[in-house]
């Protein structure tokens, strides 16, 4: 374990340190100049020139590289083009909006998942079994914005329970604005995640009834519950394991359009307008970010896969 | 219009106080106004690139200058007590008003004022009215409450331009993250991604606000920025993006709708350098086949409208111009003959990704498909159209909003995107600018615009309706809001 611990963080700075290049050179490959962010209509050529100096975008590409990878060494993000704020406490402060949201989403995602999901395969002949694998299917072929729009419409403007958007200028200090600044887009992304999520839990909790371990175990007297707990749900959880590490790292990443329904001060919208922008530090900042997080998540979920299923362990090279 | 040329008029409040003035009954002072926008700025520093938002939430509010320009487009004084012009006209003497102070408690000095106008000539501005003030040949300050500017040539422009320039603590250094100016409200806390907060200053020299403050309030989706309002989570907000929306505001009883006039012009520019569009019977033709009261309607109901020249009814030069090139498709297609294209032709333009323009787009081309010319659209980003038609001028066509206000000089910079190079426009251009009397300017200014008008320079699709909607409880707030000015102070809340 302690081996592969280390091989696997390896592969995790490699794929990090790659991910990095690939974005740099994709950013440069998109048509427009960070230095028009700066200016209007009605600016000269040599404001022109004087704003391509000032973000550097009069340099050849790998003088912009050396400059990105000198910065990324001292784990500087650099300075925004345009607001000209250093990019990592900005990606901090956006954080504790994304991750609350994204946190809370999942775990209510699960919360919702996993119970009706056993519960729909345990009882797939009878009605509501029926009825919860038929709602699972409609969420998953409902977009995540429409749910947003849909709640703040319902909830917001017609019952004036909730705020339809925002969030409290002075962040978590303000704890019970945040909180509910945070109900509306976190019940939005959770619904529709937990459909998808109760597709798998069903699947797998099939597969583990039709298994014969369960069979076996019936068979030696244990009842039915506890076979199911003792051995269906180790063993049902691995793939689901996999699917919910690919889930919560799409939930991160699709938190970009919730947080524009909502015009939440996340890091999505902050990465929209950096694109829109061209504003490399900050785009780049925001998606090493992002990639890393999602390394990590990939990198948990194989962890605790591993230490659910000791079969996983036992194969020498790992994968 | 109304610049003095000798003026010792304290005007202080001008036109915000009384709009406000008949709201004042229940006005609650201490009433925090909650505005909602789209226009978030990207720093607070207007040489820096922060966007027309900065100029919503700071002009006249936290920053003010030796003039202001009012909401009804008059020019006015402001931190100038005393503005005097020498015969020449080249020589402009300003004294301060006395008992001004920054937010910071340092007192505002003539240098202050020098530091402030070579904030926006430096090298490093990225001002959009640096070129405006290049007349600008030296600033002295004889003593601590004059200013002496010394011009290269004659400026009738040159209060207004000032109105356009911060006047900022000359100790105050970077301020994209923090300000020091002269207004009545002051910074109270940033948020980025979010909202801006502003409070009354309370060693302001003037009248103290209606209010006690501000929250602007940003929003990247015109649903969410309208729901706003109807949750109550805003007051007012600055700017309607389509006619769909108000629906949800014809309650009179909880909401108010405000039309006032816009500087906003949809236009579909031509590069004239290039075939086919040096020609003027190819503009004129492709002016007469684009029916714009459809379009304008199509797009913003019945608001807004079509103006026929580049020059909308703010402006003091502005006359109807539109029955130089009205909707004519069969004089149209003659035109295209005479013009050596009976068959049409094909032309690119570049279209901005965001509304209105994919809509426009669209319309141009059914609506040129009628006379023979095809059109292709191409999709860019602003950055894009930035970069590529701006800046390096390749394109045949492109559609663009332009926000600014008095901007029909454009045409006189043979340099501009657009590249239309008519030597007597230019020539009329800086005559208006060297004029003596306003008369005079906006006499020249027309003349160089009826020309511009019947040269088909661009195709002048139409003015957008400038929308402000609000709470009925909050009045005094400015509806043409020109330059994206939002004067707060004389802004009231029941």
């Amino acid at each position: 374990m302690g081996r592969y611990l280390l091989r696997r963080t390896f592969v995790l700075a490699l794929s990090l340190i790659a991910a990095g290049l690939v974005l740099f050179v994709l950013l440069r490959l998109l048509p427009g100049d960070p230095a028009a962010a700066l200016l209007s209509v009605g600016a000269d050529e040599a404001q022109i020139a004087a704003a391509r100096a000032q973000v550097g975008s009069d340099q050849p590409i790998w003088v912009q590289l050396g400059m990105f990878l000198s910065d990324l060494a001292r784990f500087d993000l650099g300075k925004s083009f345009v607001s000209g704020t250093p990019v990592l406490p900005e990606i901090a402060a956006r954080l504790s909006v994304t991750l609350p949201l994204t946190v809370a989403s999942f775990l209510l995602a699960v919360a919702i998942a996993v119970p009706l999901g056993i519960i729909s395969a345990l009882r797939a002949d009878r009605w509501y079994g029926a009825l919860l694998s038929a709602v699972s299917q409609l969420g998953i072929a409902v977009p995540v914005f429409w749910i947003g729009v849909l709640l703040i419409w319902l909830v917001a403007v017609k019952w004036r329970m909730l705020p339809a958007s925002g969030f409290p200028m002075k962040g978590w200090q303000d704890f019970p604005g945040a909180f509910r600044a945070l109900i509306l887009p976190v019940l939005t992304i959770s619904l529709v995640m937990s459909a998808s999520l109760m597709r798998y839990v069903r699947s797998a909790t099939l597969d583990v009834l039709g298994a014969d371990y369960l069979r076996n175990a019936r068979a030696l007297g244990a009842s039915f519950p506890r076979a199911l707990i003792r051995h269906g749900i180790r063993n049902g959880a691995v793939p689901v394991i996999s699917i919910l590490g690919i889930e919560l790292a799409s939930t991160l990443l699709g938190a970009v359009v919730v947080e524009r329904v909502f015009a939440l001060p996340g890091l999505g919208s902050m990465l929209l307008l950096g694109i829109q922008q061209r504003d490399y530090p900050t785009v780049q900042g925001v998606l090493l970010v992002s990639t890393l997080l999602v390394l990590l998540i990939g990198f948990v979920a194989d962890v605790v896969q591993r230490l659910i299923d000791p079969r996983l362990r036992e194969t020498v090279a790992g994968r | 219009m109304n610049t003095k040329r000798l003026s010792v008029h304290i005007f202080g409040l001008a036109s915000a106080a009384l709009l406000s003035a008949g709201a004042a009954l229940a006005a609650d002072p201490a009433a925090v106004i909650r505005v909602g926008s789209l226009y978030e700025p990207q720093n607070l520093d207007n040489t820096a690139g922060a966007g027309q938002g900065i100029n919503e939430a700071f002009n006249d509010n936290v920053y003010e200058a030796l003039f202001r320009l009012n909401d009804d487009g008059s020019v006015t004084p402001a931190l100038a007590e005393k503005h005097e012009v020498s015969e020449d006209g080249l020589t402009h003497s300003f004294t301060l008003k006395p008992g001004v102070t920054f937010h910071s408690g340092e007192p505002l000095t003539a240098a202050d004022v020098k530091y402030s106008i070579e904030r926006v000539t430096a090298e490093t501005s990225k001002s959009s009215r640096k070129k405006s003030l290049s007349t600008i040949e030296s600033i002295d300050t004889p003593d601590d409450k004059t200013v002496v500017i010394k011009l290269k040539s004659k400026s009738i422009s040159l209060p207004y331009n000032l109105s356009y320039v911060w006047v900022v603590n000359d100790a105050a250094g970077d301020i994209t993250a923090k300000e020091d100016g002269t207004g009545p409200y002051k910074l109270a806390d940033w948020k980025r991604g979010s909202a801006l907060s502003l409070e009354a200053f309370d060693g302001y020299w003037g009248d103290k606000p209606a209010n006690s403050g501000a929250i602007f309030s940003y929003f990247t989706e015109a649903a969410a920025l309208n729901n706003a309002l109807l949750t109550d989570a805003v007051d007012v907000i600055t700017s309607v993006q389509s006619p769909d929306a108000l629906a949800q505001f014809e309650d009179a009883s909880a909401f108010k709708i405000s039309e006032g006039k816009s500087t906003t012009k949809q236009i579909m520019a031509y590069n004239d350098r290039v075939a086919p569009f040096d020609n003027v019977k190819v503009r004129k033709a492709l002016a007469r086949a684009v029916d714009k009261k459809k379009l304008l309607e199509a797009i913003w109901g019945d608001r807004g409208m079509v103006l026929g020249s580049f020059v909308p009814p703010t402006d003091a030069w502005y006359e109807d111009l539109t029955s130089v090139d009205a909707y004519d498709p069969e004089s149209a297609k003659a035109l295209l003959a005479e013009a050596g294209f009976p068959e049409g032709f094909t032309f690119t333009l570049e279209t901005p990704n965001y509304d209105p323009h994919p809509i426009t787009a669209e319309f141009l081309k059914a609506e040129l498909a009628k006379i023979g010319v095809t059109v292709n659209i191409h999709v860019i980003t602003a950055n894009e159209w930035y970069t590529k038609v701006y800046q390096a001028k390749d394109f045949q066509a492109t559609l663009q909003e332009h926000v600014n206000h008095r901007d029909v000089v454009f045409y006189g910079n043979p340099d501009f995107y657009w590249g239309y190079n008519n030597p007597k426009v230019t020539e009329l251009v800086a005559a208006a600018e060297a004029s003596d009397t306003e008369a005079q300017q906006a006499d020249k200014l027309r003349e160089a615009n009826r020309i511009i008008t019947e040269d088909a320079a661009s195709n002048w699709l139409f003015l957008y309706p400038q929308i402000v909607v609000s709470n009925t409880a909050t009045t005094g707030y400015p509806l043409n809001g020109l330059n994206a000015q939002f004067f707060l102070r004389g802004i009231a809340k029941e």
